[in-house]
């Protein structure tokens, strides 16, 4: 249909090298570490593009210039920040429950790490093409949270405890109204495989297609999300007027880096899957209507390369997420589970049936 | 009322107490033991009502220590000062008005950590600005310490 | 509790844990300690620790000359420096009985009135952001940025000016002052919008002030509370209504009361101050006075024995600045009854029983200076 090299080929290519020179199983072998190096590679530059943009979209809204000493334009700033965080010290406070300290960020950063396995970059590029991807992805972010208790735990800090202690309740509530978004739209795609829902929205995104459910279950998983990513006006667990810097108060150096890293993987996690469950992932933008003009409107779109619409959804995701954070204030604990337990969950279950009326119906298009 | 109108309405109310006057602000002089009774009843009164006590604070008359309330009305915004004197340097103590406002938690506190006197009754006397071991109490005249550099 | 049975360790319980907020924290604004008991994020009890920025001004001026004095006084609400100047050069004048030129006078409350608004616009700023917004922040810095300047033209200064001395103030202003200050006010008011699109209309600011930090009428009398927390309670406190200085009677303007007696009520009257304090410029800019800006005193000061109290309304409240004259040049006792330290008091009773982070927010809506509570 389209004459530009797929990513499809790319794999083929690989795979085919590989197999000429090395068994069936070390092939294997060799290419999950080939994808697993990729995926990594890929998402830290995202993270350093991610954490340039929300220098300079808070500097955009505060009036400000961001970043502009190192390299044109500060784009290098980032990469100077990191290797300050390389070259300090990482201590652990008197006291503390040293090993329970030190695995805390690496255990948060792998938890993060694995809900990429199953993610869909481009058409064929998966890592691991599961047929329950969605499930994983569900399961393994809850997992997240153990990182962060055991960072406020062992600190021995009480600003981190009631960070850590905030950040629980927090993200064990939000998981239930995110995770029922998601299943909203499973249930508009009828599958759980991150494969299997993008190509179910190849004639039209489920935002567009998947009536109000899909736009209540989009907006209802990005606020959710934002929650479990510990991102303001949700940031009680790090909440810095109040509690320094909560759970990673007495981090320092790399170590703190990796809960920064974290945090920004998290981001690009979630908006990944945002984009793949309601804005088609790697999709073009395809009307779902049958007139010619529509076609041909489909067909122009075709042309856009798939990288470049998975990319611009997860950044435009993410820029709505810096966009909260840079101009709302912080709600109050109590607040913020009012927010979940009294608005979220009730109207994520009111809109998961109405989904499911629409889907035996067949009313989405 | 007016200065004078309150002047005269003190010299009235309180006929064996001192009333003189400062610049500002009519002054009663109160005997030690008649604090209480004397500013409960300067709060209630209904001529009087001073129910704003704006400043406490204390003076070191070398020997002599004077107490001082600044009071006012939210009613009629008129002001009065009212001074007692300790007599004794070496335990000064008084009686706490915190009952009366609370504002006088702090100022009490600061004047304890200042001036070294003493106020029976405040629910919580402490070194509010200096630390607990500090020697001496700086506001008074004859505090020493080598560190103070006169310029 | 006494009587209650103590309860079996696998039973449920809850333990209240103490937490030192402060010397430094992002919170406080400065060095102020706060000992808060805990029980999880409920706030059982408060104390606050000061002196960790107490230089002993009060000690310090019995040594010094009453002209010296005046310069310590900068620093104890060093965002209300003016004002505080202002007070001392007051109390000096009046003991001496110097009329001061019609000028100096309306010179003094213009520089009052923006020293109010840069005061009030730095703790929107940082109001906004004690609740979790960072931008207003930077708004707020940035209109502060302006007045300033005005500051940095004709005083030399930008935070602590000693512009104003007994008998008017330093110097003369610059020609083009009257102009400037229109064109800043004009500015100012064009900003204001921003403010209440960004933190005013704010969904969740509504819901982080409204009905936290009660304090109600009485209590605020009885903490002798004055300045914006008082009238925000209902009291009627305003230094430039009830013993007006320096001309304030002649202005039109109004005393801002609001008797929601909330953080919402503090946040509201202090954004309404600003308005009347722009109003109170402008009517001053309208026939601006020539003339002296200074009567002549003589070199060395000597008040005449006796206690003179002079109070002014600074950003934060009633300033009063005691003097006892025992008629040598230096001050026998000065004393300073600044608004913040009495303000303190508010704290633990509006907290108590509310959350953490409800504490954030009383502190930043009761506006704590800390060199101001410590001197």
């Amino acid at each position: 249909m389209i004459s530009m090299i797929e990513f499809t080929d790319i794999t083929a290519w690989i795979h085919s090298l590989l197999l000429s020179v090395l068994t069936p199983t070390w092939t294997y072998i060799v290419e999950l570490a080939l994808s697993g190096v990729t995926a990594l590679v890929v998402l830290l530059v995202c993270v350093i593009i991610m954490v340039y943009m929300e220098r300079k979209v808070a500097g955009f809204m505060q009036l400000r210039w961001g970043p502009n000493r190192v390299g044109p334009y500060g784009i290098f700033q980032v990469i100077a920040d990191v290797i300050k965080l390389l070259l300090k010290e990482s201590f652990s406070p008197n006291r503390a429950d040293k090993v329970m300290f030190n695995i805390a960020p690496a255990l948060a950063l792998c938890v993060s790490l694995m809900a990429l396995a199953p993610i869909s970059w481009a058409p064929g590029l998966t890592m691991w093409d599961t047929n329950i991807g969605i499930l994983f992805i569900t399961a393994i972010s809850s997992m997240g949270v153990i990182g962060i208790l055991m960072a406020g735990w062992s600190s021995n800090n009480k600003y981190s405890l009631i960070g850590a202690m905030r950040s629980g309740a927090q993200i064990v509530s939000y998981e239930l109204s995110a995770g029922l978004s998601i299943i909203t739209a499973v249930a508009l795609a009828g599958t759980l495989s991150t494969n299997g829902i993008i190509q179910s929205q190849a004639d039209g995104w489920w935002i567009l297609k998947g009536q109000i459910p899909a736009i209540i279950a989009f907006l209802i998983y990005v606020i959710a999300s934002t929650a479990e990513c510990n991102r303001a006006p949700f940031d009680l667990a790090e909440a810095e007027s109040e509690l320094t810097a909560g759970y990673h108060t007495e981090y320092a150096g790399m170590q703190f880096g990796i809960f920064y890293l974290n945090e920004y993987i998290n981001m690009a996690i979630v908006s990944i899957i945002a984009s793949t469950l309601f804005l088609g992932g790697w999709m073009p933008f395809h009307l779902p209507f049958d007139y010619p003009v529509v076609q041909t409107f489909n067909h122009i779109m075709d042309f856009i390369p798939t990288w470049m619409w998975f990319f611009g959804k997860m950044f435009l995701i993410i820029f709505f997420m810096m966009w909260f954070r840079w101009t709302f204030p912080r709600l109050r604990i109590d607040q913020l589970l009012k927010l979940e337990w009294k608005y979220l969950l009730p109207i994520s279950i009111v809109n998961l049936l109405f989904a499911a009326v629409i889907i035996v119906l067949h009313w989405h298009l | 009322m007016t200065k004078k109108e309150l002047k005269q309405y003190l010299e009235v109310t309180y006929p064996n107490m001192e009333v003189k006057e400062t610049f500002n602000f009519p002054l009663l002089l109160v005997n030690k033991e008649d604090v209480i009774p004397v500013l409960t009843k300067l709060k209630d009164a209904s001529e009087t009502r001073f129910n704003f006590l704006f400043c406490e604070t204390a003076v070191d008359r070398n020997p002599n220590f004077e107490v001082i309330y600044h009071l006012t009305s939210t009613y009629y915004h008129h002001d009065l000062e009212v001074k007692v004197i300790l007599e004794d340097r070496e335990n000064p103590i008084i009686d706490s008005v915190y009952g009366l406002w609370e504002a006088a938690d702090l100022y009490e506190d600061e004047i304890y950590d200042m001036f070294g006197i003493r106020f029976k009754g405040h629910p919580n006397l402490r070194r509010i600005m200096l630390t607990d071991e500090w020697n001496g109490f700086p506001l008074r005249k004859d505090y020493q310490d080598d560190k103070i550099i006169s310029l | 509790m006494e009587n209650q049975p103590t309860p079996s360790p696998t039973e449920l319980r809850t333990e209240e844990f103490v937490v030192n907020i402060g010397p430094q924290h992002p919170a406080t604004h400065g060095v102020l300690r706060i000992e808060a008991t805990l029980d999880g994020e409920t706030v059982k009890n408060i104390l606050p620790h000061l002196g960790y920025i107490h230089r002993g001004i009060e000690k310090m001026t019995e040594s010094m000359p009453y002209k010296q004095s005046i310069y310590l006084t900068s620093r104890m609400d060093y965002l209300s420096a003016h004002i505080n100047n202002h007070a001392c050069s007051l109390a000096i004048e009046n003991a001496l009985g110097i009329e001061i030129p019609a000028r100096a006078k309306a010179i003094r409350i213009i520089m009052d009135e923006l020293q109010r608004l840069t005061s009030h616009e730095l703790w929107w700023g940082s109001c906004a952001m004690d609740i979790g917004a960072v931008t207003p922040f930077f708004l707020g810095f940035r209109d502060r940025e302006r007045i300033l300047e005005i500051f940095e033209a004709n005083t030399g200064n930008r935070l602590t000016m000693h512009y104003i001395v007994p008998g008017g103030v330093m110097r003369d202003v610059l020609p083009t002052f009257v102009s400037d200050v229109k064109e800043l006010l004009k500015k100012i008011k064009g900003y204001r919008h921003e403010y209440d699109q960004l933190i005013t209309g704010n969904f969740i600011f509504q819901h982080r002030t409204q009905g936290i930090g009660y304090l109600s009428k009485e209590q605020a009398i009885s903490l002798a509370c004055s300045g914006p927390v008082a009238r925000a309670s209902g009291v009627s406190c305003d230094v430039r209504k009830h013993y007006p200085y320096d001309g304030y009677e002649k202005l039109d303007f109004k005393e801002v009361i609001d008797y929601g007696c909330d953080n919402w009520a503090r946040y509201l009257v202090h954004m309404e101050e600003m308005t009347q304090s722009i109003h109170i410029i402008e009517q001053l800019l309208d026939n601006f006075p020539t003339g002296d800006f200074r009567t002549k005193i003589k070199g060395i000061i000597k008040l005449p024995e006796g206690e003179y109290y002079q109070r002014v309304e600074t950003a934060r409240g009633e300033l009063g600045v005691y003097i006892v004259a025992d008629g040598s040049n230096k001050p026998y006792r000065m004393k300073f009854r600044t608004p913040s330290f009495s303000n303190l008091g508010a704290v633990k009773p509006t907290t108590v029983g509310l959350k953490i982070a409800d504490l954030m927010a009383n502190m930043s809506t009761i506006d704590l200076v800390v060199p101001d509570i410590d001197r």
